[in-house]
């Protein structure tokens, strides 16, 4: 492979990063007609349609928890924390993929980040909207979500500072911060774009107001490359921070299961593992819809699936050395817990969830299953449901059978944990149809870019 | 090409930009001080009550003991309410005709007890208790403050949980000797420092600040 990573000359079988033939007015023209040109369609009015519906039944399930109370789902001690907890990690794990698109592929300068940075970076935040209901819900007076935060109040009341409960509100709001200044920044120049080439007035005005009076002069350039590289460096540790400090909620209590040092590194590669599943989820269908096969190329398929390939490998090396360290410990909790969840009642999960994270994705070897579209797509979606179950043997399995036998007790959702589940898809596909409406799904600027540096290679 | 925006957005905006953090301050400030205000603490707000009856008289200018009526104050968590009956054993023979008083005398006839509008109503899920502060040298007028004063009574305090941490951080700027606790005259003497870190371990008074000790 070309050590620069020049796009569009290929290494040995592989796929340009844009196919041949796009000029600087093409790139434009095509991404900005999506959204000016192309109108209300009407396989998008459908597929709002769906998503809204999904909406309103989180917004049903939601109102009824806070009229009722957190009673109405299925959690009772010893499991306090069930799909409320499952779904937060869920989801911000999810959010990661964006998160290391977007700044550690841009510092090491992986030229394939490109075209799907923008709406991986959109993923994200949508991903950390969901996942942020949660806790919220679950604490179950949410009225009352800014006793978390540090400030003068009259209960001469502090958080706890020792509860890494406390760290995940800190790590969540900052991600979401710097995702989001990231994501807007990075839109900018785009937003310019159809500033000036909307045609009715409205547009004009919206979209002028979020350019913030950008003229793309060489001032503007300059602060935008510092402020994106700042951010992007920003970013960077948030990769990692965010997701472990996730995992400090369970790996500094002391319940077997969760009291386990590898829970850092093995969180943030479950968490870069589902993000990337879940663009790929993203990616498919929307290149499908709207013609972006050229820019959403088949090298960018293959690439995300040997990402996944490798952080499902490490995933795979947690989940080996979490029943390795049981034994080796000598602890009968310990033992007990990985027994229990590979031969106890919740045993069909258990091993749905090695199928779906280790055994299947494995075909990825192949590059005839990395080349098939369809394939991708179906293991993207088996790799976001693995994690799915992953988090709910951790939160779910750990805790129903603890130290005291004579608490144990099963966990069933009701079908309220069901519909804010579901309901949050609607959250996160209202939000993304939304965002490929009316926003650039692709960066303008950063593809004219690489069609710039595709034009200066000598031939 | 026209321009969308007149030259003057650009001022706008930036002064929006800048602004929005002195809005957000000033929100909260807002905010905070409305919380401490007696619009929204009842703090020195006096309540209307059946009978419009004066701690000012009865415990100031005729001196009578709180202890009197607040029967239960030494013993018991809860200060007490007197019965009409303990207004009777006076006022069944002055002020006999008092129109002011013929709730209590209604009162007194029918068998029915008076419905008082409490002033100082902590929370139920607050634990306190008032034998043991007035046991240990907690004057009834640090907490309920000048009631020999008041016409109608009013809350002295905000009842906020900082308002009972300020003494339970620091009982020696509050506690007073053990004789004084019932006298609604007291002024704490210019040494209170020093007199109260003489009582603090006189009395063995643990600076209770669990969250267990309150929210049981």
């Amino acid at each position: 492979m070309d050590p620069e990573g020049s796009p569009n000359i290929a290494g040995a079988g592989e796929a340009p990063v844009l196919e041949p033939g796009h000029t600087l007015a093409t790139v434009t023209d095509k991404i900005s007609s999506i959204v000016l040109g192309r109108g209300t369609t009407k396989g998008w009015m459908i597929g709002f349609a769906i998503a809204l519906a999904l909406l309103m039944m989180f917004n049903v399930a939601v109102t009824y928890l806070l009229i009722k109370g957190v009673g109405i789902w299925g959690i009772k001690i010893p499991v306090g924390w069930g799909f409320a907890i499952v779904n937060f990690v869920w989801w911000i794990g999810i959010g990661h993929a964006g998160t290391l698109i977007s700044a550690i592929l841009l510092l090491l300068h992986q030229k394939w980040r490109t075209s799907i940075n923008r709406f991986a970076e959109a993923m994200t935040l949508f991903a950390v909207a969901c996942a942020g209901t949660f806790p919220l819900l679950h604490m179950g007076r949410p009225w009352l979500f800014f006793w978390l935060m540090p400030y003068p109040n009259p209960m001469w009341m502090w958080p706890q500072f020792r509860s890494p409960l406390v760290w995940d509100v800190f790590a969540v709001s900052t991600y979401a911060t710097v995702s989001l200044l990231f994501w807007f920044v990075g839109l900018i120049p785009d937003l310019a774009t159809l500033r000036d080439r909307a045609r009715n007035r409205a547009a004009k005005i919206v979209y002028g107001i979020f350019a913030m009076g950008w003229r793309g002069s060489a001032v503007h350039w300059t602060r935008y490359e510092v402020a994106s590289l700042l951010l992007a460096g920003l970013a960077t540790p948030l990769v990692v921070s965010v997701h472990t400090v996730v995992s400090w909620d369970f790996a500094v209590a002391i319940v077997p299961g969760w009291h386990t040092t590898i829970f850092p590194p093995y969180f943030v590669a479950g968490a870069i593992y589902s993000g990337f599943a879940m663009v790929m989820t993203l990616a498919i269908p929307i290149r499908k819809f709207y013609n972006l096969e050229d820019m959403v190329t088949m090298r960018h398929l293959d690439n995300m699936a040997k990402v996944m390939l490798a952080t499902g490998m490490i995933v795979a090396y947690g989940y080996m050395m979490e029943t390795f360290m049981a034994f080796y410990s000598g602890d009968q909790y310990e033992r007990y817990l990985i027994l229990n969840r590979m031969t106890g009642p919740y045993a069909v999960i258990y091993w749905s969830l090695i199928a779906c994270n280790i055994i299947i994705p494995q075909a990825m070897w192949s590059r005839k299953v990395r080349a098939s579209v369809p394939a991708l797509f179906v293991i993207s979606l088996i790799v976001n449901t693995g994690m799915w179950l992953e988090r709910f043997v951790i939160v779910v399995i750990s805790l129903s059978r603890d130290y005291i036998p004579s608490i144990w007790n099963m966990y069933y959702p009701t079908k309220w944990d069901w519909m804010t589940y579901i309901g949050t898809f609607g959250l996160f596909f209202t939000l993304f149809l939304l965002f490929v409406r009316f926003l650039p799904m692709i960066s303008i600027v950063e593809m004219r870019s690489l069609v710039r540096e595709t034009e200066e290679k000598p031939e | 090409m026209a321009q969308i925006f007149h030259h003057s957005t650009n001022l706008i905006s930036r002064l929006s930009i800048y602004g929005g953090v002195f809005i957000i301050a000033l929100l909260g400030a807002a905010l905070y001080g409305i919380e401490l205000s007696p619009w929204y603490t009842d703090q020195h707000v006096a309540r209307e009550q059946p009978v419009p009856f004066s701690h000012k008289h009865h415990a100031g200018e005729l001196g009578i003991d709180c202890r009197y009526c607040h029967t239960s104050v030494e013993k018991s968590s809860f200060a007490g309410l007197p019965p009409t009956q303990t207004c009777m054993t006076c006022h069944s023979r002055i002020w006999t005709n008092a129109s002011m008083l013929e709730p209590v005398r209604a009162s007194y006839r029918d068998d029915k007890s008076l419905a008082w509008t409490r002033v100082n109503a902590l929370p139920d899920f607050v634990y306190f208790d008032h034998s043991i502060h007035v046991s240990k040298g907690v004057g009834c007028t640090t907490c309920h403050g000048p009631i020999a004063e008041m016409p109608l009574t009013w809350r002295a305090g905000t009842l906020y949980m900082q308002w009972c941490l300020e003494c339970h951080r620091e009982p020696e700027k509050y506690v007073r000797p053990k004789s004084e606790v019932f006298n609604p005259y007291y002024e704490p003497p210019k040494n209170q420092i020093e007199l109260g870190r003489k009582l603090v371990k006189e009395y063995k008074i643990q600076s209770l600040q669990n969250c267990s000790t309150c929210h049981r």
